[in-house]
Order: structure tokens, then C-alpha cells, then sequence
């Protein structure tokens, strides 16, 4: 009863209040939409995006001075009866990561669905932006969730507003993609929730925080384990659950794909993370991680390899998110188990998070790069991207500036990350998983050059079918410079992530 | 606890029967019939845990009640989704299988608008 008491001292911290904020903005946007009617559906969503974006810094900032969890308990009542918000260290920076993109995303989208003379209402518009907010609504839920049935129901709400953004065009390959995309989310939130009732039937609570102090390595904990796990992974288009995704990554219009691979199949990830990590964190044997990391090998050269086969360049791009997932995966065997206790676990903590976060940036710049070069020559075939180079500069350096920091060279965010989850292999002895990352990094450089390659082939002059409007260039460098930025950081375990997890060392490696 | 144990049983039955479903069957309609029944055979998991919180002294446990009830709301909602588009693409190729695509056409007029 001990280790109870201790948990149910949580209390609404005071700041707790801005989580409950950072869900319910974009959900009033969605409300003043459909009562405003279509006409002023992009203003409203403009006005939200920037009080979204200051809500999620003043929410990283909490927690950075207070260096402490938010905590809020809605209606007063505590778990397990009640429901508790709760931001640690990872969910402020997840939160930040997802404003900064969600913003970015609508920037870019205002020349595609933009109103500039809030006359006419196209229903792509309004369908796209209410969309916009209804994901952020849902990922924010997700990052501050703290009860795995209320995290279920966030990511639904998820799910339901991406997969509308698939098909928003409305061409049959993409409405096909879409109802793709849904039968795996079915599949992965029913099975989700099956397990949800068997640890609920098991140990009276959901709350995730109650969960690791009463669940014990025993049959129905494993199999509600493994039913999640297999729901989520469906959800977050891990090998080989990944087949929807590169049909509905590459078939949604460019600032839809944007937020879907750069943020949507990370929400489920974060759930995985919490249910393995913070739910039952004993349950996480040696066996076990290598499983999800084995997996996570596979799609990193399963996703390369076809990246490097496609003639399309949102399809290549699609298959690299999948091989860009793979890498999170590492973070099961290397932060848990004997060496949870270690600084190498903190600093593979620090760098699964890292690669989270730089591909997030890095991922939205290549597909909102991918778009302008659609836009400007009318295609997005590989093989004539001649001369595009010249055309479009700022954007092809975008895109190898985000292509660097997807292979892992410095100075990028994707290369500390990858450095760190490197060394961490090294030191933990797991030299196997080492090897994979540096065939995924080079398999990553082949697909990336490949595309620069002939971006930056000289042929005849090229026409362009529409002329690209240089603040969209800048845009995507902006997006692509953010993912470079957290090359940054310096090469140790981040005060920041550990926020919230008192097990894991912080100021190591002396 | 006989009858919890029955209704367990059903439920497991139900879960078995959907899952086979919505792996075997290629028509979307029946994938979204056997995610329903799947459903129905948690959301009756749901009833008996609920149930077995009455054989420790309480009349019976409200909270699985009160998450029943939200499954079930996201499990129409996800049904209606699913319906919708498969009529849109029912509407737009006369398919209603999984069978026959190739993922590489999709988003194949991304250009062309």
C-alpha cells in the first residue's frame, strides 16, 4: 500500500491548468468553425495555431524551471477513480516538437487552402484545416495522457482526424490508401483496447502511474502487454505492419503528409513507450526488447531498400519514415533491463527521443519539399528531376539539409541522436543493433543522393508549371534549419527528458 | 462467478471469431462487420469485469460500465468512418475488395489537380 500512498500524492501542480488548455484550444477552433461557417474556418485556425504554439512553450517552460512534472487531476478526482493529465520532461519537448510543426504545417498550407478573401468556402479548406486542429487536439491528449483509457480514446480522436487527411482530395488511389490506413486502425485500437480491459479486470486501475507499482510478471499481464503492443505497432506502421502507410503517406496533399509522418505514427510510438517504460516497467525483459527492436532492424532495412526502388519521390519519402521508425525501436533494449540503471541507458533515453524529434523536423521539411517540387514541374518522378536544382534552390538544399539529418551526418539532429543510440549499443555490449544502424545510415545516404543527385543534374533549361513563391522556399528551410539546430545539443543524457523518471541518472559519464 | 465465467467464455469466442474475420476475409464491408463483432466480444469482457468487481463485495463495478460506454461510441463512430469511405469508393471504382491494389499508383495524380 505504500508505494500507493506515495503516487496518490499527486495534486494539480500550478501550472497544471495550461495542459488542460493545450487540448481543449484547437478543439474550440473546431467549434467556432462549424459555427462561423467554412468562410472563416482558415483565420480562426491561424489565430489558434499561435495561442497553441505559446501554450506549448509555456508549458515546456514549466516544466524546465520547476524541473518537475505538470500534473493536472481533472474534476478533482484522483485516480484510479479520476483522470490525471500529466506532462513529464519528454511530453513538454513532444508538445513543443508537435506546435512548431503543426505551425509550419500551417504556413505552408495557406496557398493550398487558403481563403484569402474569406469569400468563397471550398469544402477541401474547411475539411483541412478543422483536420489540422483535430490532430493536434489529439496528439496533445496523447503527450499529457496518464490513464491508458483515456489515452485510447485520444488516440482515436487521432486516428479519425488522419485518416480523412488521406483522401481529402478525393482520387481513388487515396480514398482506397485511406480505408487502408482505417482497417489498420482498427484493428490496432481494438486490440489496444482489449488489453485495456484485461489489465483493468486484473489490477482495478488504468492509471498508468498505479499500474507500475501492481503489475507483476504473470500470464494476463503479458498477454494485455502483447495485445497493446501488436495494436500499437499496427498504428504506428512498424514492420511488418507498415503496408498502409506508404500509399496513404504519399497519396495525402503535401501538408497532410507532413503532419502524418512527421507526428501522427509518433503518438502511438509515445504509447508504447509509456505502456513498456512507465506502465510495467518490470515487464520489460531482455527478451522482449530485442523482439521490438528486431522488428525495428527489419523496418530499417526493409523501408531503405524500398526507398531506394521507387520511382516517386513522395513514395521514397514515405518508405524512409518507415525506416526512420525502425531507429525508435532501439530504445527498448538499450534504456531498459540490466543497464536501466546505467548512464549509457539515459543517453540511449536521451537519443531514441532525439531521432524522434529530428525526424519530426526533418521529415515534415522533405514532404512540404516534395510538394513545391510537385507544384512546380506538375509530377514527382524521380527519374525528371533534371535540373530542378537550379529552379528551386532553396528548396533542394531544404531537402538535403533534412536528407543529412536522416542519415546521421553531423551537424544534425538525426546525427547526435544516432551517435548517441550508437554509443550506447557499444557500451551496453548490443554491438548487433550497432551494425544495422550504420547499413541504415548508409542505405539512407544512397536514397537521399540519390534524389539530390538528380535534382542537381544539369539539363535543358527547365520550365516551371507554376512559379513557387519564395516565403514557401524559406518555409521548408526554416523546418529543415530546426532539425539541423538540434544537432546542437550537446552529446549527453538531457536534463529535460529525465524530467519526471527519478530512476534514470542524469549527470553521468564523468 | 458461474455465469462471469460464461459470458468470459462467449467474449473470448466473439474476439476469436472477429479476429479471424478481419485477417481472412478480403471484402471491406465484412472486415468492418468482424471488427464489430470483435468489439462486441471486448465491450462483453467490459460486462464481466465489471461483474467480477461485484464477487468482491461491491454490487457491481460502474467504471468498466462507464468505459463501455465510450467504446462503444468510438467503435460506431469508427464503423460509420470506415462505411463512408467504402461507399465513396464504392461509388468511384465499383470495388469493394482489398484485394486488387497496388500501392505504388496511389496519390499518382498528386500533380495533375
Amino acid at each position: 500500500m505504500t508505494p500507493d500512498a506515495t503516487v496518490f500524492a499527486d495534486v494539480t501542480t500550478a501550472d497544471g491548468y495550461l495542459l488542460v488548455l493545450a487540448v481543449i484550444f484547437p478543439v474550440i477552433g473546431i467549434l467556432l468553425s462549424m459555427a462561423f461557417g467554412g468562410r472563416y474556418v482558415e483565420r480562426i485556425a491561424l489565430v489558434l495555431l499561435v495561442a497553441g504554439l505559446a501554450i506549448a512553450i509555456a508549458i515546456f517552460a514549466a516544466v524546465l524551471r520547476g524541473d518537475q512534472s505538470l500534473v493536472y487531476i481533472v474534476g478533482n478526482w484522483r485516480p484510479p477513480l479520476g483522470i490525471a493529465l500529466r506532462a513529464d520532461g519528454v511530453s513538454a519537448a513532444m508538445m513543443l516538437t508537435i506546435a512548431v510543426v503543426i505551425c509550419a504545417t500551417g504556413i505552408y498550407a495557406r496557398d493550398e487552402f487558403g481563403q484569402p478573401d474569406a469569400k468563397v468556402a471550398t469544402r477541401g479548406s474547411y475539411a483541412f484545416w478543422i483536420l489540422l486542429l483535430a490532430i493536434w487536439s489529439g496528439l496533445n491528449a496523447i503527450a499529457v495522457g496518464a490513464d491508458l483509457f483515456n489515452l485510447y480514446v485520444a488516440l482515436e480522436l487521432l486516428t479519425f482526424a488522419a485518416v480523412p487527411l488521406v483522401c481529402l482530395k478525393g482520387y481513388q488511389e487515396t480514398i482506397k490508401a485511406a480505408l487502408r490506413y482505417m482497417l489498420f486502425a482498427l484493428a490496432g485500437s481494438i486490440l489496444y483496447l482489449l488489453g485495456t480491459v484485461l489489465f483493468y479486470g486484473a489490477y482495478g486501475t488504468l492509471d498508468i502511474s498505479l499500474l507500475s507499482t501492481r503489475v507483476q510478471p504473470e500470464p494476463v499481464a503479458w498477454i494485455a502487454a502483447a495485445l497493446m503492443t501488436t495494436g500499437l505497432l499496427a498504428k504506428t506502421a512498424l514492420f511488418p505492419l507498415h503496408l498502409w502507410l506508404p500509399p496513404a503517406h504519399a497519396g495525402a496533399p503535401a501538408p497532410g503528409s507532413a503532419v502524418l509522418s512527421a507526428l501522427v505514427v509518433k503518438g502511438s510510438f509515445i504509447l508504447i513507450v509509456r505502456l513498456w517504460f512507465d506502465a510495467m516497467p518490470g515487464l520489460l525483459t531482455f527478451a522482449a526488447a530485442q523482439l521490438l527492436a528486431a522488428l525495428g532492424a527489419g523496418a530499417i532495412l526493409f523501408g531503405s531498400v524500398l526507398a531506394l526502388r521507387q520511382a516517386r519521390l513522395k513514395l521514397l519519402i514515405a518508405y524512409s519514415t518507415i525506416a526512420q521508425i525502425g531507429y525508435l525501436f532501439f530504445i527498448f533494449p538499450l534504456a531498459s533491463g540490466d543497464s536501466a540503471s546505467t548512464p549509457w541507458a539515459s543517453i540511449a533515453w536521451t537519443g531514441g527521443w532525439l531521432q524522434l524529434f529530428s525526424h519530426a523536423f526533418a521529415k515534415a521539411a522533405m514532404f512540404m519539399a516534395a510538394g513545391l517540387i510537385a507544384e512546380a514541374l506538375g509530377h514527382d518522378q524521380i527519374s525528371d528531376l533534371g535540373g530542378i536544382g537550379r529552379a528551386l534552390p532553396v528548396t533542394i538544399f531544404a531537402f538535403g539539409l533534412a536528407g543529412l539529418s536522416l542519415m546521421g551526418v553531423p551537424p544534425s539532429g538525426g546525427f547526435v541522436a544516432k551517435w548517441m543510440l550508437l554509443s550506447a549499443t557499444v557500451m551496453e555490449g548490443q554491438w548487433w543493433w550497432a551494425v544495422i544502424m550504420l547499413v541504415g545510415g548508409l542505405l539512407a545516404g544512397g536514397y537521399v543522393f540519390m534524389v539530390l543527385g538528380k535534382a542537381l543534374s544539369v539539363n535543358a533549361p527547365l520550365t516551371l508549371r507554376v512559379s513557387v513563391p519564395q516565403h514557401r522556399q524559406v518555409l521548408v528551410l526554416a523546418v529543415a534549419l530546426c532539425a539541423i539546430l538540434l544537432g546542437l545539443m550537446p552529446l549527453q543524457p538531457s536534463g529535460l527528458l529525465m524530467i519526471g523518471r527519478p530512476e534514470m541518472h542524469t549527470n553521468v559519464l564523468e | 462467478m458461474i455465469s462471469a465465467t460464461l459470458f468470459g467464455y462467449c467474449g473470448a469466442v466473439l474476439v476469436g471469431l472477429g479476429l479471424f474475420g478481419l485477417v481472412t476475409n478480403p471484402e471491406i464491408l465484412r472486415k468492418i462487420l468482424a471488427f464489430n463483432v470483435l468489439g462486441s466480444g471486448v465491450f462483453l469482457l467490459f460486462g464481466v469485469i465489471a461483474r467480477r468487481g461485484a464477487a468482491a463485495g461491491l454490487d457491481a463495478d460502474p467504471v468498466p460500465q462507464a468505459l463501455v460506454i465510450t467504446g462503444i461510441v468510438v467503435a460506431f463512430s469508427a464503423t460509420a468512418m470506415a462505411v463512408a469511405l467504402l461507399v465513396r469508393l464504392n461509388k468511384e471504382t465499383g470495388e469493394a475488395t482489398m484485394s486488387s491494389d497496388d500501392p505504388s499508383n496511389a496519390g499518382k495524380q498528386e500533380g495533375h489537380q
